[in-house]
């Protein structure tokens, strides 16, 4: 039996994006399955009893070694805070090729704290910084120093001891190239020097936290324990600035989802699933309910969709134990069409990713296929006729060309830049000032301004003539061919209406890295937790790939 | 030192600050990272040219020919945009010609990129300068200073042929040596090899 591929004009619609959850293809669990064969070490541990200081952390395999150098600072309490405007931060972290010297470490030293007025050099890779949660940190620090655990209940509710506001990468203020390092086969796989950043992030916030303890009371202070350590992960702050990388990347965005897509496809098309695949489905499935119910938010949106998808869980759980047959032909084609007709997307993209977990030998090479060398894809064939684009918009586009750009409330938004922070942002366009400095990120109105364009010129002239006369639409054109190529790199919905969520883009990208409890603080900014119930770096060897779904928080 | 990221994205926030489209701009984002990685000028040339912009009437052609003249000089990046658009046509040229272009460095890396796209290497003529574009890998030239003028007259452009660059007997020569690498092959050996024990009528 063919299953065909999901259609675009539903899948990229942001409501359905802005559902999909972490799989075995996200780049944190790629990043682990990559790296768990190289040799973890922590280089250089120089805090005072406060826990400020240096320290070094490295992943070495064969000549190649990356180091994590980490910088912990003392802050006032006023100082610290999660915006982007920030300043000051209570640890900053670079990514370093080699075997950082003491030289490099003093260069760094003074680069680091700074973010972005710093400047790194070809030789860094990665940059963050991140904050205590103060409340949880000084409660595990306090609890320790009297030779007690900390309180499960509140860390459980948290889930980590500092969360990151910010991972840069990809020649960001000096950073390395990205092609420079392209070659090399262990990052064969978008962000995963950024993956591995915050993976020793959440190692040197234990050992700081431990350290700190032990000064407080050296005669009583115990240290946390790794069950516990295990499942905290490190959280994240993350606000607009993620949105417009998905529209800036569009080869990138297909690749992921495309990867996303082929693994559903070959799995619906399975005729018989053995039985310990399907039990593996059905433990992950039934152990999964935990993340569900230990997934604490104030934003009555998620709150919505998180009730939503533990009815429907357990709905689905409820004709999983009852009225169903593994044994039956193409049984996750029966239980992805099942819940298309009974579940909400937030449920149908949550069992879609769980659907993947016992099948190593569809999803591993999809891994790999998930980069993109955008520049091959840049110029433009302008020698195709305008007829070919008007095709391609018709075929690529149905959705969006039914919108009416006319309506204000369809082009209520715009995205700028900001000019303090360099930042992306949203405003609305009749009340707020700078529209004429748009960034070319309203993709659908300028494909249906393209369209109407083009059905005003002669079909048979070709795409250079065009040009030579509308240059204003020569970014769209790209575009338009990107797509006719790539069928999942586009968002199929309106990114300047007035009803536009834009946590549903943060949530797309962030599902791809892999990030657990989609905490919406507002519909621009949401917190998030990474690698929580991942196995701790010295367990890298031997660990249970599907600890994201056996995790006790 | 700036990485090639950061130079791409500011080159394109600046020529999009200048008056260049958001499509426009994008091109030349990536022509100037092309400049700066192949250690030619690029971001001190486009900065002169936008300042030079305003006050000059740097001349914009939208259709190329294979002889161009106009009493401005032309604006290097409407010539190189509309260079890549009409690439198809224009590679039919054997030789092509522009009485003036302002800030022909910029120009070049349009032509580079050309050249990859076509497959063809470019030499390009003009104040007694030669550069050869090689499929985008590299540009050289006949002169040593990098020191590329404002404005040049008289440019001369032509593809060049994908053709050997040495001749037929120093290619024997080589491959005559190279032959001392093979084995003679035995009969019993040879009856074994791919499709032996059919015709090639079968």
């Amino acid at each position: 039996m063919k299953v065909q591929l999901r259609d675009p004009n539903k899948i990229m619609r942001l409501s359905r994006l802005g559902s999909f959850h972490q799989s075995k293809l996200s780049f944190l669990r790629s990043f682990l399955n990559e790296f768990k064969d190289w040799e973890y070490r922590r280089d250089l541990f120089n805090l005072d009893r406060f826990g400020y200081g240096e320290a070094v952390y490295s992943l070495r395999k064969d000549k190649r070694t990356y180091s994590l150098v980490c910088f912990a600072n003392k802050i006032k309490d006023d100082e610290r805070s999660d915006r982007v405007i920030a300043t000051k931060w209570d640890a900053a972290f670079t990514l370093h090729d080699g075997v950082p010297t003491q030289k490099d470490i003093d260069r760094l030293k003074n680069e680091v704290p700074r973010q972005e007025v710093g400047r790194l050099s070809f030789k860094e890779l990665t940059l963050s910084r991140a904050n205590k949660s103060v409340r949880v940190f000084n409660h595990v620090v306090e609890r320790l120093s009297e030779g007690k655990q900390p309180d499960l209940e509140l860390l459980s509710n948290v889930g980590y001891l500092y969360r990151t506001t910010a991972v840069y990468g990809s020649g960001k203020f000096g950073l390395a190239d990205r092609f420079r390092i392209k070659n090399r086969e262990e990052i064969n796989g978008p962000f995963r020097l950024e993956m591995m950043l915050v993976y020793l992030v959440r190692q040197f916030t234990f050992d700081q936290v431990n350290h700190v303890a032990h000064y407080k009371n050296p005669s009583k202070a115990v240290v946390l324990d790794r069950k516990i350590c295990k499942n905290l992960g490190i959280g994240n702050s993350t606000g607009l600035g993620m949105a417009p990388f998905i529209v800036n990347h569009p080869t990138l965005l297909n690749n992921w989802v495309m990867s996303r897509e082929i693994a559903l496809k070959k799995i619906r098309e399975i005729k018989k699933v053995k039985k310990k695949e399907s039990d593996l489905f059905i433990d992950c499935l039934k152990k999964s309910l935990k993340n569900i119910t230990s997934w604490n938010t104030d934003s009555e949106y998620q709150q919505i969709k998180i009730k939503n998808l533990l009815k429907d869980i357990k709905k689905f759980i409820h004709f999983i134990d009852n009225n169903f047959n593994f044994e039956d032909e193409y049984p996750f084609n029966q239980i992805y069409l099942w819940l298309e007709e009974k579940a909400c997307e937030e449920c149908i993209e949550y069992v879609v990713s769980i659907m993947m977990e016992p099948y190593n030998e569809i999803t591993n090479p999809l891994v790999s296929q998930m980069s993109s060398d955008e520049d091959k894809y840049f110029t433009i064939p302008t020698s195709r006729t305008v007829k070919d684009l008007i095709n391609i918009i018709e075929k690529k586009y149905s959705n969006i060309l039914k919108i009416n750009f006319e309506k204000k409330q369809n082009t209520q938004n715009f995205w700028f830049i900001s000019k303090n922070k360099e930042e992306p942002r949203l405003a609305d366009r009749f009340e707020e000032g700078g529209s004429e400095l748009e960034q070319p990120l309203a993709i659908a109105r300028d494909v249906k301004k393209l369209y109407k364009k083009l059905l005003d010129t002669k079909n048979n002239s070709i795409v250079a003539e065009f040009l030579s006369k509308n240059s204003e639409l020569r970014h769209i054109v790209r575009r338009v061919f990107i797509v006719e190529k790539f069928p999942y790199s586009e968002i199929q919905d309106n990114t300047i209406g007035k009803n536009i969520v834009p946590i549903d883009m943060l949530r797309l990208k962030l599902s791809f890295f892999g990030a657990l409890k989609f905490d919406p603080r507002s519909d621009k900014w949401l917190r998030i937790c990474m690698f929580q119930g991942a196995p701790l770096p010295d367990e890298l060897k031997s660990y249970d790939e599907q600890w994201v779904y056996r995790t006790s928080n | 030192m700036k990485s090639l990221s950061e130079i791409e994205t500011t080159a394109k926030r600046a020529s999009k600050a200048a008056g260049f489209s958001w499509g426009e701009s994008e091109e030349i984002g990536k022509c100037i990272r092309q400049l700066e990685m192949f250690g030619l000028p690029g971001i001190t040339h486009l900065n002169s040219y936008f300042r030079d912009k305003e006050k000059n009437n740097y001349e914009s052609l939208s259709l190329i020919n294979q002889s161009n003249s106009s009493s401005n000089p032309y604006c290097p990046i409407i010539l190189g945009i509309g260079f890549l658009d009409q690439l198809k046509i224009v590679e039919n040229y054997e030789k092509i010609y522009f009485s003036s272009i302002a800030y022909p460095i910029i120009f070049l890396s349009f032509l580079s990129r050309s050249s990859e796209i076509i497959g063809k290497k470019i030499n390009v003529k003009f104040d007694e300068k030669e550069i050869f574009l090689n499929l985008n890998v590299n540009i050289y030239s006949n002169f040593l200073n990098l020191e590329f003028p404002k404005n040049s007259k008289d440019i001369e452009i032509n593809f060049i042929e994908n053709k050997d660059n040495f001749n037929e007997d120093e290619w024997k020569s080589l491959y005559k040596l190279s032959e001392n690498t093979f084995v003679e092959e035995t009969d019993s050996l040879k009856k074994d090899a791919a499709g032996a024990g059919l015709t090639d009528n079968d």
